[in-house]
Formats: C-alpha cells, structure tokens, sequence
C-alpha cells in the first residue's frame, strides 16, 4: 500500500513519512485574443476545457461578463479561475453597493491586480486578459500575469496558444515588420478586428491541442455586448 | 466544518482538562508535538493516498431529467473489498449525488451534506436545495481543501432539477474544477464511455429518456468488461418531474460467448 522501499510506514500521519505530492494546479488550457479600436474591443476566447488528453467541455465559455463595459477573458487552472471570478464578482457588487454605480473598467483592471497579488505566494494559475470601454469611451484591454502583473495594451493573446497568436497580431494589428507605408495600413474597423480574431483561432487550433471546438467572441461598445460564436476543429 | 484542524486528537495535560468546557475548541493545535504540525518534507503531510475507493460514475442529462449511474464496488486497493455499497445518493426530490474517489471522503462529504438539508427545512419555508446551489457550494469546499493542500480525493457527479424544471448535471473534481454538460463521467468511464455517448447525441436535441437508458447500459457494460476496479452489478438514480429515486441494483448484461473462440492466453 505504501510508495516507500523496504521501509513500511502506515498510512496514516507519521513524523517523518514521506507521501506521495499533490499538485493544487492543473492546466485545463484554453486560449484568449482580445483586441481594441477607438471605440470599441473584441474579445474572444475558445471553449475547449481540457486535463491532458481528456476533453471536459466543448461548450465551455472562457468569457466572464463583469459589467456591460467590461468583460474578462480567463484561461489556465479552471479551479482557480472559478474561484478567482466569484471573488471578482463579489467585490464588485460590494462597490456597487458603496458608490451606487457599476465599477469602470480600469478600476477592475486594477482590483484584479491587486486581487492576484494578494495570492503573491500560492498564485492564482490563470492568464487573464480583460476587455472594456474606459472612461473616455475608447476600447481598451489590459492583460496579466499568474501574480498580477497588469500591463495596457492594444490587444493581447493569451492562454496556451498565446505564443502561437501574438506574433500575427503584433504584425496585422501593430503592423510590426510590414513594409507598407502608413497610408497603406488598413483601419482597424469591428469587422476587421473580429475576422483577425476568427482567422488567428483557426490557426491556432490546427497546432495547439488544447484549443479548438469553437470561439466565442464579445464585441464591445457603448451600447453593450454582442456574441458570435464561430466553429473550429474538434481534434 | 472542513477544516482539518477538528481532525486532531487533543491530549489532556493536567487533571480535569478534558472538562475544560470553555476553551477555545482550536486553542488544541498549538498544543501538538511539532512533527505533527509542521508542514514540508521532514515534516508531516496530509496523505494523498485515497485507501478505500469507488470506481466511475457516469451521468447523462436527457430532455426531461438526469441519469446517473455507478458500480457497487468499493475497492480496498486491489481487492474487492465491498461489493454492495450505493455510490448514487439521492440528495432531494431535486438532486441526485455520485461518488467517485475516496470513500470515506464520500460519505464523510454526504453527511455534510445532509446537515445542510436539515439547516435549510430549519427554516420552514418548504425551499428546497437545488443542483446548482449544490454545486457552487460542492466546488467552493472542494477548492477550499485543495488550498489547504489537504484535499477530499474525490470526483464528484451531481445533477437534477434547477429551477423552473431545467435538467441540470455537473462534475466537481478534487481541485474545485468545475463545469456542466449532458454527459458527465469520473475515473475510467471518461476514456471508455464519453466518446461513444458524444458521438450518439443527436446534433439538434437532447437525450431522451429511454436513449440515456440505453447509454447508461451500455456504459455499465463496457466498464465491467475494461475496468478491473468494477464488479457487474451498479444502481441506476433518476431524476426526472415525474419521480427521483435509486433503482437497482441491477445486474449487467454480460455475454462471454466469445471467450469460448480465444486461443492462446
């Protein structure tokens, strides 16, 4: 019964007995590609929750609605990300109660900072990305590390094929390494933001396991949320 | 309630301790020898090693309800230890209960669960416990263990009626991991079982009741034949607007025809 040599030790609690380690983590994989204009942001997450070979879910959605403003793409550890978004959810309708308004999108970017911080040394094994309108009504996405890092950007991927998907957004969104002159590059309209989304999934769900079955996808704008959903590869 | 602190012995130190009626219930651990409570690899840990298990349990959500379905088989490492234990529980007229994993946690986890349920008839207000609820709370306590890197080696089925009649099924693991679909299978009958039952669902609609029968019976079969921690005969719960309940045992249809043609091992 015992994982030890010759050295025969119960069960139970013993000084000194070694027994065998329980990871608290586990990746469920999953991928986030968020992306904003002047007036709006695109998010989009796939909905595949997997552990190892093993698909949980095809119709999992990654994306948390926070507010009709904000929205939270999350992919990594799902346990930590359940509980992770309960909190986040809890405090923001503690603020809501206090101020007798919905919180603004760059206080729950930094809420979420601070919130991932506070599990500085057992982290929150989550990527997060979150998507909103500030203020100013410009799209905006901030993304994260598992501790809290919090940085504002343009647009962000995340998650398992994050590495897959980035560099093609650096070059069609930040028009890195293009040898088009400037009034060549093409606008970064809704549509455009949300077939790049689409086409960068696809691509990225014919190379990385975890991502696949289906995308889906929130356009945000001051007049709120709309969802598409696109299919994608079931292998 | 969960908390592994109530699972410690306390020592009386003087005469007359044992009635010390009004001392702190957890002032104990500080009381404990350090090899006891002193975490990292010279230290104690909490086991990992689940002792008393039951094998997969599969649920299906169908049109009108949920199926769930498990062995009676409670294993003792490799020997067939108890071979007619329930693993379906039948929480209320609304949710039924699957166990996969560490036994002892099972029912140590149904027994809070049933002090709940007396909590909430306290109230007198003839509201029920619904699966969803059920759920929220199961991965809340589950996750909450695994942070104290003391965990219930468990994987749990749950599902039944949420409100307004909506079939409902869900899986909690031992990490907290949590999600909801029509099929839910733990342990082997997640390789052995899910596939098929995903291929079999209907693109347009869902199971209905006599197909998630015939899936469950089929289930059973297969593990019986490929799982060497099963025994043939498993109970059936259902949940459905109509009644919610255990059946069985009942026994799997096995056919060993074939053996008779194997040659050679």
């Amino acid at each position: 019964m015992s994982n030890l040599g010759f050295q025969q030790f119960p069960e139970y609690q013993v000084p000194g007995v070694q027994q065998a380690d329980f990871s608290p983590y586990e990746s469920n994989g999953g991928s986030i590609v968020a992306i904003a204009g002047d007036d709006f942001v695109v998010i989009a997450a796939d909905t595949r929750l997997s552990s190892g070979y093993n698909i949980h879910s095809r119709d999992q959605s990654k994306l948390f609605k926070l507010s009709d403003q904000t929205v939270l793409g999350s992919t990594g550890c799902w346990a930590d990300t359940l509980s992770l978004t309960g909190l986040l959810k809890v405090r923001m309708q503690g603020y809501e109660h206090t101020h007798l308004r919905t919180m603004a999108t760059d206080a729950v970017a930094q809420m979420l900072s601070i919130t991932m911080y506070n599990r500085r040394f057992f982290p929150y094994y989550v990527s997060n990305i979150l998507a909103g309108i500030d203020k100013d009504g410009k799209g905006v996405v901030y993304s994260y590390d598992p501790i809290g890092h919090c940085e504002r950007a343009f647009y962000r991927a995340g998650g398992t094929a994050g590495t897959l998907l980035q560099p093609v957004l650096d070059n069609q969104i930040g028009h890195k390494n293009i040898n088009l002159s400037s009034s060549e590059l093409p606008k970064l309209t809704i549509e455009r933001a949300v077939a790049i989304a689409s086409d960068t999934f696809i691509s990225a769900a014919e190379r990385d396991i975890y991502t696949g079955d289906s995308v889906l996808i929130n356009i945000i704008t001051k007049d709120g949320i709309e969802e598409k959903k696109l299919q994608l590869r079931l292998d | 309630m969960w908390s592994s602190n109530i699972y410690r012995f306390r020592q009386p130190l003087w005469p007359g301790d044992a009635y010390d009626f009004n001392a702190d219930p957890l002032q104990h651990t500080h009381k404990l020898p350090l090899e006891y409570t002193t975490p990292g690899p010279f230290g104690t840990k909490h086991s990992t090693a689940a002792i008393t298990t039951g094998s997969s349990v599969i649920g299906i959500r169908f049109d009108k309800g949920v199926m769930m379905a498990a062995d009676t088989l409670v294993s003792y490492g490799s020997l067939a230890r108890y071979q007619n234990m329930e693993r379906i529980f039948m929480i209320n007229n609304n949710i039924l209960f699957g166990g996969c994993g560490d036994f002892a946690d099972i029912q140590s986890i149904i027994r809070g669960i049933e002090q709940k349920i007396v909590e909430d008839q306290c109230n007198g207000d003839d509201i029920e416990m619904k699966p969803k609820a059920l759920g929220q709370w199961m991965t809340r306590v589950l996750y909450d263990r695994r942070t104290q890197m003391n965990p219930l080696l468990v994987d749990v089925v749950l599902g039944g009626l949420d409100v307004q009649g909506k079939p409902y099924l869900a899986n909690v693991d031992l990490r907290g991991r949590s999600h909801d679909d029509f099929v839910i299978a733990t342990g082997f009958a997640r390789h052995l079982t899910i596939p098929f039952i995903r291929s079999a669902k209907p693109k347009d609609r869902d199971f209905n009741m006599d197909e998630a029968h015939e899936m469950i019976k089929r289930s059973m079969q297969i593990l019986y034949y490929r799982d060497t921690r099963n025994n043939s005969q498993y109970t059936l719960g259902v949940c459905s607007p109509k009644n919610c309940g255990i059946e069985g045992p009942y026994q799997v249809a096995e056919n060993w025809s074939y053996a008779a043609g194997i040659k050679g091992y």
